[in-house]
């Protein structure tokens, strides 16, 4: 659907060259949500603008539905941009038009007449649930309610692609789920493949079948958002997944434990299938081992369960070792120093 | 000094309409040139819609060449060209030609700072739905500065009010033209009170109106 193929851009500001985005390639599938997160300046806005060629590469290409888009003449460009919507995190709403003027907008510009355009407003304003509000004003809108009046602008020309730029980073928690689950709803329903970037790494775990992670201008780690998430391998994407979730106890706690009982602690990951069966307590009652759970979590990611315990272990020290030893035949277990 | 009262009324009157002649004729023009103008400035500049480093060097040099001329000067300065182009130098057609030149170029001014004023997130949201960048200019960047922009001829109106006096001294007619040779050559009090008294209801008149269809356009 989307390919990005070793794409580099540069500006050039002054004298100085800014290297925004650095050898990316990536590839999105169709029907997919693939969420693109990093820290303010990482170049992931470049990389979505390169996606509607509101930037142009400066090196590679970026494939949209096989054609290059760099490539079109400015008018097919146009036809190309109207197959793709695009959400914004200020939602960039025409102030000088009411909901209804602001759908209908797109509409416009592909020709149709006033009573297609009547009809197919009314149905994108039903589906993001703000059929009373056709005669508002964008002032007289919440936050929420101005990104609900973009998410339907941008679907307004039927598009097969979306592209998020932060669409929820002015939004409070609350709405921000809203916004996240008719994003989820766009992309069931009506087969649309999301593009999105964010630095918010719970959108990344509440809606993103995929993940790529930036840093200064390059991904330095992609792939399906359980296994990123269940194994992070690079300190920027460790630090992410610790936004959301603290896989460790606080260092004074540790410090605490090791002062006052001195012994050893496990962190054990549990990943699919494996968290719906009693793995620990077979383990250790063969051994004739106990095991005292002093921290974890076991959460929900893409369906999946996804358990993260930290434990101790109490009895003979040959079994204890033996116990772990099976134990990580099941599941990864790592002594947390 | 007694006034011709049977004459005086009349040649008020008769000054008055050659005054809201040549500043709504100005208007009219320097609306049409000044707009034009000004949003080429606007999409010719750095990273916009039509970015054309060249034209907008030399729009930015000629807007700012124009503008920092006294009116009065300028008035005198151009009259050949004046001459060349309406035939005379005399009159309120003539006072119009070199008025709608320098409204050209305030207007053009005020245009672009209003311009400038858009959140270009908007024009981006345009683009990214495939608007062709003429779309762009009367489809989101007019609409979306309407409401400044009224506010702002109504301050050129109220200029060209003044512009208009003063080119009423040097034969352009109108209430300065009145005011000028009754009121301050022949000492006529009177006169001069009367002529200041319509200009500030005009001003007032225009202000009004002008705030009424901005509020309007804005919705507040």
């Amino acid at each position: 659907m989307i390919e990005f193929k070793n794409v580099s851009k540069t500006f050039t500001i002054g004298k100085r060259k800014v290297h925004a985005v650095q050898n990316v390639s990536l590839k999105i599938q169709r029907g997919e949500i693939f969420g693109i997160i990093g820290f303010s300046g990482a170049g992931k806005s470049t990389l979505l603008r390169l996606v509607n060629a509101l930037e142009k590469p400066t090196e590679g290409s970026v494939i949209v539905q096989g054609t290059d888009i760099s490539k079109l003449s400015a008018k097919e460009l146009r036809k190309q941009r109207s197959n793709i919507g695009m959400i914004f995190q200020n939602f960039n709403l025409f102030n000088s038009r009411n909901v209804f003027a602001n759908v209908a907008y797109p509409l416009r510009l592909a020709g149709y007449n006033k009573a297609q355009i009547k009809e197919r407003v009314e149905e994108l304003l039903q589906f993001v649930g703000l059929s009373d509000k056709a005669k508002d004003y964008p002032d007289q809108l919440s936050g929420g309610q101005k990104q609900r009046v973009g998410i339907a602008r941008a679907l307004a020309s039927s598009p097969e692609i979306l592209i998020c730029d932060e669409a929820t980073s002015a939004l409070d928690p609350e709405t921000t789920q809203d916004i996240l689950k008719l994003l989820k709803k766009v992309n069931r329903d009506l087969g649309i493949t999301i593009l999105l970037i964010t630095h918010e790494m719970d959108v990344i775990q509440s809606i993103c079948d995929k993940v790529a992670v930036m840093e200064n201008g390059r991904v330095i780690e992609s792939g399906e958002v359980f296994e990123i998430f269940t194994n992070p391998r690079h300190p920027t994407t460790q630090r992410f997944i610790q936004s959301v979730q603290q896989d460790l106890p606080s260092a004074s706690v540790l410090k605490e434990w090791s002062e006052t009982d001195g012994g050893k602690l496990y962190q054990v990951i549990f990943k699919g299938d494996v968290t719906g069966e009693p793995v620990l307590s077979t383990v250790t009652k063969k051994y004739n081992v106990h095991f005292n759970i002093i921290y974890g979590s076991v959460q929900e990611l893409q369906e999946k369960l996804f358990g993260n315990l930290i434990i101790s272990f109490i009895g003979d020290e040959k079994n204890k070792e033996k116990t772990i030893q099976e134990l990580q035949t099941l599941v990864d277990i790592k002594e947390v120093r | 000094m007694n006034v011709d009262w049977a004459t005086f009324w009349p040649r008020i009157f008769e000054a008055t309409g050659e005054t809201l002649y040549m500043v709504s004729a100005t208007l009219f023009f320097g609306s049409i040139f000044g707009i034009f103008l000004g949003l080429l400035l606007y999409v010719s500049r750095e990273n916009n819609i039509l970015e054309n480093k060249w034209l907008f060097h030399i729009l930015n040099f000629l807007i700012n060449l124009i503008r920092p001329i006294p009116f009065i000067i300028f008035l005198v300065a151009i009259s050949p060209l004046t001459r060349a182009v309406i035939g005379t130098t005399i009159g309120t057609t003539a006072a119009i030609f070199p008025m709608t030149i320098v409204a050209t170029f305030s207007i053009a001014r005020i245009v672009e700072n209003n311009l400038v004023s858009i959140d270009p997130g908007v024009i981006e949201a345009a683009q990214a739905m495939g608007a062709s960048p003429i779309r762009i200019i009367f489809t989101v960047l007019i609409p979306e500065a309407l409401g400044p922009l009224v506010l702002g001829l109504t301050f050129m109106t109220i200029s060209l009010i003044d512009f208009s006096a003063v080119a009423g001294t040097v034969g352009g007619g109108g209430l300065g033209h009145v005011a000028m040779t009754y009121g301050y050559q022949r000492f006529d009090t009177s006169v001069m009170i009367v002529t200041v008294v319509i200009l500030i209801v005009m001003v007032q008149l225009a202000q009004w109106m002008g705030n009424t269809l901005s509020k309007k356009i804005m919705r507040k």
